[in-house]
């Protein structure tokens, strides 16, 4: 990861970002996606972003609930389109810095095929992937991240779908920039998505959230505070060995840090050249 | 733009939605529509505007709405299968009240149908398509220039209303070319901009005329924009007074704006004895036929919906007044029919001419079933 530059002069309050007017929040208490968004609004205030310049754009989910509370342009869209929407506002508007918070069966599942199309197009927006591995706003259905075993509403015996792995995936489809954090770091998941949105091009960039009272609940994974201590057994850092202590369920080992970061021409730069070509030529 | 042109239909709706300001469009390639995609492809660009083909037609009717929410006027089109796909976006756009216009050129259904050839199929998907109560404009055209006219008239639509407006026609009028001279609209719309002080301002709060203004992301007003019934700050509510509030206005904004939006074409309805009831390629038919027919002595009249939905109910009852009988011919198996029966209330015989075959309805069918009416 490059070296990050502090650009806002003054400390981040949390406060500033919020339409405190909404609170109290619809989240369960424990619930990761909270501290994905004290991560996501530390790294807007640390590279200086204007509110009024900032568009957040969300499906449909727990994920998709949580840009509301963000005091900018806010737009929650329907379930898995955030991308496809975004894709439309950032080319009718690239004056606006444009983040998509999206969730696991709202990116990888119903909105599979927008994120694949969007890694491939490479337009400048950040897609932050909030994982907690199941369908929460539903009640607690399997997910196309849900590990293998666990029980959810829809897996009563125990899920025998292998997941997908969002960063594998935005790689194969085309992201220049793609990084993985766990809640459990908020610091390096703050300059993760400090990077993706500094990033020239498509970033993708997955936050491991806890879901707590639905899928912590279900399988019997504790309390909140030992949900996202496990986090530390389940994520390996870059470059770690795999160490992870046995456990009665297969965890899900994810490694962390930024996978791909790489250049190559962003979306709106060559729908420009199209323009002036046209103008130019009348073709 | 003065000069009588041949031009086909397709590209007549592309013509009429840059000449309205249209500056983005996204699509993906469907028969019988696809040639409005190319022509914007190259049009858009040499306007400035941005042009894209999506990756599915759900995406291109989000990216379409997106473009709008940014403060762009925006377009799709696509045919029968797609328009399907594009309703689950048409209603965010109707419940966020974002203006966007969607060309849905039929072909014959259901499923993959048949692809290539007409059909007035879709005549209660363009009414009903999304799931929920919902305000929607549908404009059918029936000539080449009126194709383009009607698309202006449509962004015209939906910008003063921030509404989704559905530009329909059949596969016969959407490839059928003729010579139009291509007008420079005599007025474009843009929709009203939130003005003001940013504090305590309530983006959904509408004056008297029910149409709230448009807040421009940037401006700043950073307003929350949702598919979630909301209040008239944007933000969810389920309190049973605010939902009851603001569907009444959703809903009640186009019948306050009927002047605006209606639009009929009558032809020899005055002395009529059998009223004809058609939109689009069977309305052409009709012209046809009640020319032959006069000449044989057998007064026919022609009654046109140009604005489809919200269905013009008091003109038709007006048009229809004394009729012996009323003949609605369709390129399905009885869809308008359904609305023209309920409007009328027995107030004179309804029947209905029904082609889904994949030919178009022709002059001499209409004749005869006018003639059997007229006995």
């Amino acid at each position: 990861m490059n070296e990050i530059t502090v650009t806002s002069a003054d400390a981040f309050d949390i406060r500033d970002w919020l339409r405190l007017d909404l609170m109290p929040h619809f989240m369960c208490p424990g619930c990761g996606h909270g501290i994905a968004l004290r991560a996501l609004l530390w790294a807007c205030h640390e590279l200086g972003i204007k509110k009024d310049k900032l568009a957040i754009v969300s499906g449909i989910g727990c994920s998709g609930r949580t840009g509301a509370y963000i005091d900018a342009n806010t737009f929650h869209t329907t379930h898995g389109r955030p991308l496809a929407f975004a894709t439309g506002l950032k080319l009718a508007r690239p004056d606006l810095t444009v983040i998509v918070i999206s969730g696991d069966g709202d990116s990888l599942a119903i909105g599979g095929n927008h994120m694949i199309h969007a890694c491939r197009r490479n337009l400048d927006m950040t897609l932050m992937l909030l994982n907690n591995e199941v369908y929460g706003m539903t009640g607690g259905q399997v997910s196309p991240t849900t590990s293998a075993e666990r029980f959810t509403t829809t897996t009563p015996a125990g899920n025998v779908e292998p997941v997908f792995d969002a960063c594998k995936l935005a790689e194969g489809a085309g992201a220049t920039f793609v990084g993985r954090e766990a809640t459990l770091q908020t610091p390096a998941l703050k300059d993760l998505l400090k990077a993706a949105i500094s990033h020239k091009g498509f970033s993708v960039a997955e936050v491991i959230s806890d879901c707590t009272e639905i899928f912590g609940r279900k399988n019997a994974m504790g309390n909140s505070a030992e949900m996202v201590l496990r986090q530390k057994h389940t994520m390996i850092p870059e470059r770690a060995q795999d160490d992870r202590v046995p456990e009665p369920f297969k965890p899900n080992p994810f490694p962390t840090g930024v996978f791909v970061d790489q250049q190559r021409p962003e979306y709106g730069e060559l729908y420009e050249q199209v323009r002036k070509r046209a103008r130019e030529t009348g073709k | 733009m003065s000069n009588p042109t041949n031009i086909q239909g397709n590209a007549a709706a592309a013509a009429g939605a840059i000449a309205a300001g249209c500056r983005f469009y996204a699509g993906y390639p469907i028969t019988p529509s696809s040639e409005i995609a190319e022509q914007m492809a190259a049009r858009l660009p040499k306007a400035g505007g941005t042009f894209i083909q999506m990756e599915d037609e759900l995406g291109s009717m989000a990216a379409a709405v997106g473009a709008s929410l940014g403060g762009v006027k925006a377009m799709t089109a696509t045919s029968g299968p797609g328009f399907s796909l594009k309703q689950e976006n048409l209603g965010y756009a109707a419940m966020t009240e974002t203006p966007c216009v969607i060309v849905n050129v039929m072909r014959g259904g259901p499923s993959t149908g048949l692809p290539t050839r007409p059909a007035q199929a879709d005549i209660m998907q363009a009414r009903w398509g999304t799931h929920g109560d919902h305000p929607v404009i549908v404009l059918a055209p029936h000539t080449v220039r009126e194709i383009y006219e009607e698309t202006i008239r449509a962004f015209n639509l939906a910008e003063a209303l921030r509404v989704p407006v559905v530009v329909l026609y059949d596969e016969t009028i959407g490839h059928l070319v003729e010579t139009v001279t291509l007008k420079e609209p005599e007025e474009i719309i843009t929709r009203k901009w939130a003005e003001g002080p940013r504090e305590d301002y309530l983006p959904y709060a509408a004056d008297e005329d029910m149409i709230p203004a448009f807040p421009r992301p940037g401006d700043g007003y950073r307003t929350h924009t949702t598919g979630l019934t909301h209040d008239e700050r944007g933000f969810p509510t389920q309190d049973p007074e605010k939902v009851t509030a603001f569907m009444e206005r959703l809903l009640g904004k186009l019948e306050t704006h009927r002047d605006l939006i209606e639009k009929n074409e009558l032809v020899e309805t005055e002395d009529a004895d059998v009223l004809i009831v058609a939109i689009g390629t069977p309305a052409r038919a009709a012209k046809s036929a009640i020319r032959e027919l006069r000449g044989e002595g057998i007064r026919a009249g022609l009654f046109r919906p140009v604005t489809l939905w919200p269905f013009p109910e008091e003109a038709l009852k007006a048009a229809a007044k004394g009729k012996r009988a009323v003949l609605v011919p369709e390129m399905n198996a009885g869809q308008m029919i359904l609305e023209v029966e309920r409007v009328l209330a027995g107030a004179a015989p309804v029947r209905g001419l029904n082609v889904f075959n994949g030919e178009p309805v022709t002059p001499a069918q209409i004749a005869t079933a006018v003639k059997e009416l007229a006995k």
